[in-house]
């Protein structure tokens, strides 16, 4: 297919040619080549740490290369700045968008076009009503952009870089933040956009999508373009092992399992926000199960933290009679205290909150496992260390020793450090948040069977995730939250990722009591 | 242009020998301060730190000058590593020898062996009570614990002055504003004959030893380290922040009431207005120069009571004034920052936006 398409079209839209970027203990970009055709989309796969940020940002203009050439429609460019990018037809779609939310989508798109662009746009309502309908994008010029949804936001985004006549599109893991119905509406414009001439290079972690869309992916690891493939041609998995390398075991196909015993209950937990852009707690039912995986779908933002931090005890605000642990209320202990009764936690942010980064990982290991470690307030330390390093070669965790300071650790390994630190102290209860989030597949892999390892024992866990996959994956029962709300819970096997979808969506929410919203227009 | 860019990797040895180049720096600038001055440098470099180590009786006065200075900087190492920026070890002194002289009053003609140590208790105690009430300010209504010590340092200060001139006045002083001489039973042992090295300095030097143990050993002091560390891991691991900051703030507010009940029962005797030039301040430098570290803060507090020690003697000697102390230690403590900020930073000269 790329020799079709290079046939096609003689001059490729950009050609990257030998970029390298070293930074200091890091060479960040080892003689990437790359090329990518008009019209083709494009997918740069990699683990985190593998480059791919700093590839599209020196095609951005905002990282200069070393070395290599970078040349757009067949001559020799220097994109020294965004704007430079800009001005050539590059657009980039970030994962944290920037927008005013106190102005409107056309407001917004004003402010980032030059007064000779404005001049030959002319009307730009008018323009982006074009737009909108020539793309399906749907974007009402008028509208606040603190009244759109995560994935209208984001269409306002792509349509910022449509009015600039983009020629090529960036995207940075566009879909990280969407529900798969929205995914597929992102996927149908991408689509649009390619046919029309329009280049794209899409960053995502998520394999199944890139299979779907992509006719073109460069796969980075350490820096260095390892493989080239045709998506289409490739599967999920293979695609997996490129990026790895050698897998020695596929992470799929988990038996589903029922729970036992009720040991963790919350009832009719309602707690308002702490802070102003908090999300409240509405009327939240769940029980967790021995041996059973609870997972818990949701977009970021819609209550998963709230929830966690009241669950084990961060949020010290008393819960009495929400929380109920085997039979014992414990809305009103510490979060130390509901530690000592077995449950454990593996929190979102791994560095400054899982892990002390200037400490070692014995004392890191100490942080949250000091059961046996401790006699008559004296540390043991040599038990520790050793304990440590059993840990270490458990989990095969990549460091240099039980000295190590956490925040020398690659983000996957630091996972695996602290997912085996809380298993390793045999909770009843496992608290778990986003345990795979931005790590290597590998890392997944050993996670993913650590968490089945554990539920196997007979734990309870709580899995609370942004990847539905993982959730179909490893849950037993899930649901969903939106707006604080928690969806019914129902049995992986009966559940449909349209479902769980919708459910992301708030469609469960009873709409007669909330939604006071699209007035403005 | 000129931008700050933190180190990704600050060197380990730089963050041991910060304290050396500060002090080095701040020789430097001595040098040329005495220049302007129109002393000789090195004569004046001498006296100042050399002299007050060349005989017993010099480094027993040294020592003297360096019990409180200890005493109060193994407690607030123990506050800076809990984040608990206790700015008032001044104060508690204070107290402590406020309270400790009540006591040893009551014990003017006892010969009673519990004379001592309930004076040295009753000292402790008040150090405690004097930095309780701005923890509970802090826990309870999120104070600022910098401003409420430091206040709580003048109200100290003029209790004690208000206590010499009315009800702890010695009767027969003359009016004086001095407590009468504590008897010998309310008294610290001298350890070496003809010195005034006394039992306060042994107590000190245990309690960086204290210090150090209860950072390196237990889990308690496990506990401070992460809280100061890292607030949010110590709220994951259900560390309780309140049980750390009273205990830090009490551990620091009982080593500070010694220092000040031992200032009194030790080399003064008795209480008078002026108990402290400023230990509880100068010791905030020995705690950082001793990079917070217990025994750390044992070298430090020996490089400090030098620099007291000497800024007498210049003054006696050559003719400086004593106020040269003063800014030695200012100035050191600004070297110090310095060089931490520069083992954390640099400055890049470029306008590139990367490397």
């Amino acid at each position: 297919m790329a020799e079709t398409l290079k046939k096609r079209h003689l001059i490729p839209r950009i050609e990257l040619a030998n970029i390298t970027k070293q930074y200091p203990g890091c060479l960040a970009n080892d003689n990437v080549s790359l090329t990518l055709m008009p019209g083709e989309i494009h997918a740069l796969l990699g683990e985190n740490g593998a480059g791919k940020s700093t590839l599209v940002k020196t095609i951005y203009g905002v990282v200069a290369p070393d070395s290599g050439d970078i040349i757009w429609d067949g001559k020799a460019v220097e994109i020294k700045s965004p704007s430079i990018a800009r001005d050539l037809g590059i657009g980039m779609v970030f994962q944290h968008f920037s927008l005013f939310e106190t102005l409107t989508v056309s407001q917004n798109i004003e402010l980032c076009l030059s007064k000779k662009q404005l001049i030959a746009i002319g009307d730009l309502a008018k323009k982006i009503t074009e737009l909108s309908k020539e793309y399906g994008l749907d974007v009402n010029p008028n509208r606040y952009v603190h009244s759109l949804s995560i994935g209208e936001r984001q269409r306002v985004e792509i349509m910022r870089c449509l009015v600039q006549s983009v020629k090529l599109l960036i995207l940075d893991e566009p879909t990280s933040v969407l529900t798969p119905q929205e995914v597929s509406g992102l996927f149908e414009v991408l689509r649009t956009l390619a046919k029309e001439g329009c280049s794209i290079l899409f960053i995502s972690h998520k394999l199944h999508e890139v299979t779907e869309i992509c006719q073109q992916a460069t796969i980075l690891r350490g820096g260095k373009v390892v493989d080239t493939c045709e998506p289409s041609k490739e599967t999920p998995a293979s695609i997996a092992k490129m990026m790895v390398g050698d897998l020695a075991e596929q992470d799929a196909g988990y038996s589903k399992k029922v729970g036992t015993h009720t040991v963790f209950e919350a009832k009719s937990l309602t707690l308002p926000a702490k802070h102003p852009f908090g999300t409240s707690l509405k009327n939240i039912n769940f029980d967790l199960k021995a041996g059973e995986i609870l997972g818990i779908a949701g977009v970021a933002g819609n209550g998963q933290d709230e929830l966690m931090a009241i669950i084990s005890g961060e949020d010290d605000r008393n819960v009495n009679n929400t929380l109920t642990f085997l039979s014992q209320s414990i809305g009103n202990l510490s979060a130390g205290g509901r530690r000592k009764l077995g449950m454990a936690y593996v929190p979102e942010e791994r560095l400054g909150r899982g892990a002390v980064p200037d400490m070692s990982l014995t004392e890191n290991t100490l942080l949250t496992h000091s059961e046996g470690f401790v006699k008559n307030g004296l540390v043991q330390w040599q038990s520790l260390k050793n304990y440590a390093n059993t840990l270490i070669s458990h989990y095969k965790i990549k460091c240099h020793g039980e000295f190590s300071e956490a925040k020398s650790l690659s983000g996957g390994n630091l996972q695996k450090f602290i997912m085996g630190r809380e298993i390793g102290q045999n909770p009843k209860v496992l608290i778990c948040a986003h345990p795979t989030w931005g790590v290597d597949v590998g890392a997944a892999l050993a996670i993913h069977q650590a968490l089945l390892e554990l539920r196997d024992q007979g734990a309870a866990i709580l899995l609370v995730s942004e990847d539905i996959d993982e959730l179909f994956l490893l849950a037993d029962r899930m649901g969903a939250v939106c707006d604080g709300y928690l969806s019914p819970v129902i049995k992986t096997e009966d559940a449909t990722i349209d479902q769980i979808g919708q459910w992301m969506a708030g469609t469960f929410i009873d709409t007669s009591s909330q939604h006071p919203e699209e007035a403005i227009a | 242009m000129i931008r700050i860019q933190a180190r990704t990797e600050p060197s380990s040895i730089m963050k041991v020998a910060s304290p050396l180049i500060a002090i080095v720096l701040t020789l430097i600038f001595g040098c040329i301060l005495f220049s302007a001055l129109n002393k000789n440098p090195f004569e004046a470099l001498h006296v100042l730190l050399i002299a007050p180590l060349s005989d017993m009786y010099n480094i027993g006065e040294m020592l003297v000058k360096m019990s409180p200075l200890l005493f109060c900087a193994v407690g607030l190492s123990l506050c800076y590593r809990a984040n608990m920026w206790n700015i008032g070890a001044e104060g508690q002194l204070l107290a402590g020898a406020l309270g400790g002289s009540a006591v040893a009053l009551l014990f003017i003609d006892s010969t009673s062996v519990f004379a001592l140590p309930l004076t040295l208790i009753a000292g402790i105690i008040s150090g405690m009570l004097w930095s309780a009430v701005p923890t509970y300010l802090k826990l309870r209504f999120n104070s600022n614990l910098i401003l409420t010590t430091i206040m709580f340092n003048y109200i100290a200060l003029y209790l004690l002055i208000w206590a010499v001139n009315g009800p702890l006045r010695d009767p027969d002083g003359y009016g004086f504003p001095e407590s009468a001489m504590f008897s010998d039973s309310t008294t610290l042992p001298i350890l070496l004959e003809g010195s005034r090295i006394h039992l306060g300095i042994l107590f000190a030097v245990i309690s960086a030893f204290v210090g150090w143990f209860i950072l390196s050993k237990t889990h308690l002091g496990f506990q401070i380290r992460v809280f100061g560390a890292d607030e949010p891991a110590a709220k994951y691991a259900g560390f309780s922040g309140k049980k750390l900051s009273w205990f830090v703030m009490l551990f620091s507010g009982a080593l500070a009431g010694f220092a000040g009940v031992c200032e009194v029962t030790g080399p003064i005797g008795q209480l008078v207005p002026n108990v402290s030039p400023g230990y509880g301040y100068s010791a905030i430098i020995v705690a950082y120069l001793g990079r917070l570290h217990p025994l750390g803060a044992i070298v430090a507090a020996i490089f400090l009571a030098v620099l007291y020690m000497g800024g007498d003697l210049a003054q006696i000697q050559m003719g400086i004034p004593v106020a040269v102390v003063g800014m030695f230690q200012g100035v050191l403590l600004f070297f110090l920052l310095a060089c931490d900020f520069f083992i954390r930073n640099r400055l890049t000269f470029n306008n590139q936006v990367t490397n």
